[in-house]
């Protein structure tokens, strides 16, 4: 039996359940100081005076600074994604000195003894503002005489993708489908809030953070701060969940830094919920305007699309890139020989949006996957019949689509079909129908949601044709210990998704070792020296793969070891079970004994060094694919409005699949996430600018006891691009269930005259459709 | 939890405990602390001090006292919804308690802090209203008994005097057959009521004799809706009630905020009330 494709339970999870591990918040230095943000209850405003004297004088009050204190060593936090060549990239200080551009942002802080005295102080600061207009609607915001985010003006960047005679195939078209989508801002609500805590011993420095991205994170950090890159070490301990929103360089971080720096003490800052619904990054806030031509058969001709990306106030990591993630996936599974994609990206006095799982994919896959099903209504032909007609067959493969990518792999037949028959698909219709029939004040919708989606961030050189600032490699390292255990070194960095358990399996097999002899070890560029991080479904694409290509090093080395201990030619010796044999015969030796021999080193061949190790870096030549199809019912209570997930059958395709648990894992969690989009979540500004939902009871996100038992299922069609034949798996769920869900609430509310519910579907929205 | 620095008091007698209070305008009582902490936490409240009544004696269980059903104010919402002397005295109390929060709150939460928190979106106020409950209060000057109907005077706001502590609730028993339902309208299991709707119906021989309906997040307080316990006296079964249920939503003036406005609110009062009296009168 094999461990890859085992159901094993994660061996990281006793101790991130329990707690008995280093989170950021639980961790002490000597000396700990604590450090505290005054954040601007102004959404816009010019900052005439900052006065931090009187919090200096208080009780336990290291010191207190203004964003003018910072002024010549914080540098601007850094955009790595100028996607175009009209970008405005505006200085983004991460103490705001002169300017606050929105409500959070950061104008002073206090560093104390305890954080209660730090939060106790900011009272006392005084900051003096003299508000600007706010600038809070897209629209607005690019019109003539609007207000301005920032000199330049509101625009930070348009950027196109064409294909084909979009005008021609829209031009005389028998169907013409034109629907506008709102992607509302979402607020990415990972369980452990952020933590950072930064010492030094006066020349080096070591920042701990709660992040996805520790080598990213100490590059991007040694050019802002001007610290050496040797002389920083960042460590992302154990971290509890990002969902892309610690795939970020933030203000907190280098301000610690800095703080430490100034202090001379350690110190710590861990964020409260309320303050990291307001400054951990948003995502998603895009406005779609969407036009699809198509045959009076229902074949697509061609597709356009409009898109305004809301960046809020300034450019952070990869901000401008999400929308430009989204350009290559608005096409779908669908075929089509014209495409015109046009993004502007716009200024808000807003927190700034960035990657949130899925990160531009859930929003072109919700635009196409809703407006497929509104071509179904329009030519009155089954949403699943219309899919059919379009989409790639499985022969087809590997397909260039109209957006210019080539899928390597798939089969969307097969997982349709699977998904149908576990679904009861003519059983449902068929109650809808007599729902319909007697006016039932509870109707029954039916969603779909075929979806694909570019994962497995990689190719550095197509990534760098985007003009992403980074590569797209992985790193991975296998050592062999004397005993025969095994250390891997990953360079991409876990926040929840077992990397521990899905790389055992793979070193496992390779190496023919115990499951329970394999440790995996991350996040700590000291030890983890190169990698490129987690984010993008990528860890087991690139990363776990990066693993394999070590161990396979490892072998090679251990290989030559084995033919002198054995007395034989490399080429007669075989390696099967973790014992290379001399071939065919029973004389062999394990790859413990071999460790073991290499660590004495008595006895190696010439030339060979005392090392049973290895380094791979792998960068592959294409992103992957994973597809499936979801099938949603949903129940609208007609009388209130009221929405209930009756029914999700889940049928993805990733691949080859290491651990099942843990894909089971990340469909639930992925689906659970994509639901909240669709019925709960939304961050809301007022007039001023203000965020309301800065609290849970606000922000509402579903939790188990809101969500049906989800049935999922798989189809496993490998991808090409990597020898495991993975795709990944971590945004898939997410990217599928939303329109799945909208769908099914359109689909119930249709014959009402309904055609669109904007996200999240409030029962009162609902309600307010009906009236 | 970062609140803002208070003083800390556990007095070992419900009398320091009214004098503590009485003492300081700005101590506020400590029971269970899930309405009070969430603002400690978001400093919308600097108290000075916090009289901690956690570990009285005297406070907690739940009493048969005959013609009523005593319910002491750190009895946990847990406690009461479990409880075989609410459940058989005051089901209504039972059913709405069972929807407050989740686990974690309902072991923590007690009864009589949800109800001198006064929250008008809390899910007991309304219930304690409809019942016709009695709150009974401890001061130095001895117990006061307040009519629930002169409880509640505003958002988050009593008529306990400074230095009153509520004690604990009388929960009438009503004699006769009558049927009991919560109808509580929320986005997730957790989230607060934007609309609830306690309801007690007396039924017999096919119509209803007479109902009591509580509201909550309808006001500033919770509310009772008279006007359609009346249109309800003496309605037969059927579409007759849902007309009287129309009334539900007369002289109430429900809140704005991210999860309604205050005519999806009336509606919902409205259609909710409906529900909640048939379901009452086991007609579902």
């Amino acid at each position: 039996m094999t461990e890859v494709g085992t159901a094993r339970r994660r061996k990281e999870d006793a101790r991130l359940l329990t707690g008995r591990t280093q989170w950021t918040d639980n961790m002490q230095l000597p000396g700990m100081a604590y450090v505290a943000f005054l954040r601007s209850p102004m959404a816009h405003a010019r900052i005439t005076r900052v006065d931090v004297s009187a919090a200096r004088g208080l009780p336990g009050v290291i010191a207190a600074y203004a964003g003018a204190d910072f002024a010549e060593e914080q540098g601007s936090l850094p955009c790595a994604w100028p996607v175009s060549e009209d970008i405005v990239i505006p200085d983004h200080p991460p103490m705001a000195v002169s300017e606050v551009r929105y409500v959070g942002e950061a104008v002073a802080c206090v560093v104390a003894t305890d954080r209660y005295k730090a939060a106790d102080a900011l009272d006392a600061i005084e900051v003096d503002y003299e508000p600007l207009p706010p600038v809070l609607d897209m629209n607005d915001a690019l019109t003539e005489g609007s207000p301005k985010v920032h000199e330049a003006g509101n625009q930070a960047f348009t950027w196109r993708l064409t294909q084909g005679d979009v005008d021609a195939a829209l031009r005389d078209a028998p169907v013409l489908i034109d629907r506008t989508y709102i992607q509302q801002r979402l607020i990415p609500t990972a369980m452990e809030p952020r933590a950072v805590m930064a010492t030094s011993d006066g020349e080096s420095f070591t920042l701990w953070s709660a992040t996805q991205i520790p080598h990213v994170l100490r590059l991007m950090l040694a050019l802002t701060t001007g610290i050496p890159e040797h002389k920083l070490r960042v460590i992302a301990p154990d971290v509890g969940g990002g969902f892309g929103s610690k795939l970020q360089v933030t203000a907190e971080e280098v301000l610690c830094l800095l703080l430490t720096r100034k202090t001379g003490r350690p110190v710590k800052w861990t964020e409260s919920r309320s303050e990291g619904n307001l400054t951990v990054h948003h995502g998603r806030d895009q406005i779609q305007h969407v036009t699809l031509a198509a045959e009076a058969d229902g074949r697509i001709r061609g597709l356009r699309v409009e898109l305004l990306a809301d960046m809020g106030a300034y450019l952070m990591l990869v901000t401008p890139g999400v929308p430009i993630l989204g350009a290559f996936m608005f096409n779908g599974i669908y075929k089509m020989d014209a495409y015109d994609f046009n993004c502007t990206g716009v200024f808000t006095t807003k927190m700034p949006t960035d990657a949130y799982r899925g990160a531009g994919r859930p929003e072109a896959t919700y635009a196409i996957e809703r407006v497929m099903d509104e071509l179904a209504a329009e030519l009155n032909l089954d949403p699943i019949e219309v899919r059919r007609r379009n989409w790639i067959r499985h022969e087809e493969f590997p397909y260039t689509t109209v957006a210019g990518l080539t899928y390597d792999s798939g089969n969307y037949e097969a997982a349709t079909d699977k998904a149908l028959s576990l679904f009861g698909y003519d059983k449902l219709r068929a109650e809808q129908g007599d729902r319909r029939d007697r006016g039932d004040p509870v109707q029954l919708g039916i969603g779909v949601s075929t979806y694909t989606e570019m994962c497995g961030l990689a190719p550095s050189r197509v990534l760098g044709s985007l003009s992403y600032g980074a590569g797209g490699w992985e790193h991975g390292s296998v050592r062999m210990l004397p005993t025969g255990k095994v250390e891997v070194v990953t360079g991409s960095s876990p926040h929840g998704q077992g990397h521990e358990t899905a790389w055992s399996q793979i070193v496992a097999d390779a190496l023919g070792v115990p499951f329970d002899d394999v440790s995996v070890i991350h996040g700590d560029t000291a030890i983890s020296h190169k990698g490129m991080d987690t984010y993008g479904s990528r860890s087991l694409v690139v990363g776990g793969v990066a693993v394999l290509a070590a161990c396979e090093k490892v072998k090679e080395k251990a290989r030559k070891i084995a033919a002198h201990v054995l007395e034989c030619a490399p080429d007669d010796v075989e390696f099967s079970e973790g014992t290379f044999r001399v071939r065919g015969t029973d004389s062999g030796k394990t790859i413990q004994e071999l460790s073991l021999a290499t660590f004495a080193a008595h006895d190696l061949p010439d030339g060979v060094e005392a090392r049973l190790d290895a380094d791979a870096t792998v960068d592959p030549d294409n992103f992957s694919f994973p597809h499936g199809t979801h099938l949603c019912a949903v129940e609208v209570d007609t009388e209130t409005g009221m929405t209930k997930i009756r029914s999700y059958v889940a049928v993805d395709d990733v691949g080859k699949v290491v651990n099942p648990l843990i894909v089971e894992g990340q469909v639930h969690g992925g689906i659970a996430q994509g639901v909240g989009q669709a019925l709960y979540e939304e961050a809301v500004y007022d007039a001023e600018g203000n965020l309301l939902t800065s609290t849970m009871a606000d922000y509402l996100v579903p939790s188990a006891a809101d969500l049906p038992a989800f049935v999922t299922d798989r189809t496993e069609t490998p991808a090409t691009s990597n020898p495991l034949g993975v795709k990944g798996v971590g945004e898939a769920g997410t990217i599928a269930s939303t329109p799945a869900v909208v769908n099914a609430i359109v689909d119930a509310l249709r014959p009402r005259g309904v055609h669109d519910v904007q996200m999240p579907c409030t029962p009162e929205r609902i309600w307010r459709a009906l009236s | 939890m970062i609140p803002a620095q208070f003083d800390y008091l556990r007095p070992a007698t419900l009398e320091e405990a009214c004098q503590a209070l009485a003492a300081d305008d700005e101590a506020k009582v400590l029971a269970g602390g899930q309405s009070l902490l969430p603002l400690l936490r978001l400093r919308l409240a600097y108290p000075t001090t916090l009289v901690d009544i956690g570990r009285l004696p005297g406070l907690t269980g739940v009493h048969d006292r005959g013609d009523h059903v005593f319910i002491g104010a750190l009895a946990t919402h847990d406690e009461v919804l479990r409880s075989p002397v609410v459940r058989a005295g005051c089901p209504l109390v039972a059913l709405a308690a069972a929807t407050v929060a989740d686990p974690a709150v309902r072991h923590r939460g007690t009864f009589g802090g949800s109800l001198a928190h006064a929250d008008p979106a809390g899910d007991l106020p309304a219930v304690v209203l409809a019942l016709d409950g009695v709150l009974v209060a401890r001061s130095a000057e001895g117990e006061r008994e307040i009519a629930a109907a002169d409880f509640f005077a505003d958002y988050l706001e009593t008529t306990l005097e400074a230095g009153e502590i509520l004690v604990g609730v009388k929960i009438p028993k009503l004699a006769g057959e009558w049927g009991f339902h919560y109808e509580k309208f929320r986005r997730t299991v957790q989230a607060w009521a934007i609309v609830g709707v306690a309801v007690a119906v007396r039924r017999s021989n096919g119509s209803i004799q007479e109902a009591r309906i509580g509201l909550s997040n309808m006001g500033t307080t919770p509310l009772r809706a008279r006007a359609a316990e009346s249109a309800l006296q003496g309605v037969e079964l059927g579409e007759a009630v849902r007309q009287a249920c129309e009334e539900a939503s007369a002289d109430t003036a429900p809140p704005a905020d991210l999860h309604a406005q205050p005519d999806y609110r009336r509606h919902l009062a409205r259609v909710l009330t409906h529900r909640a009296v048939r379901t009452a009168a086991g007609t579902p």
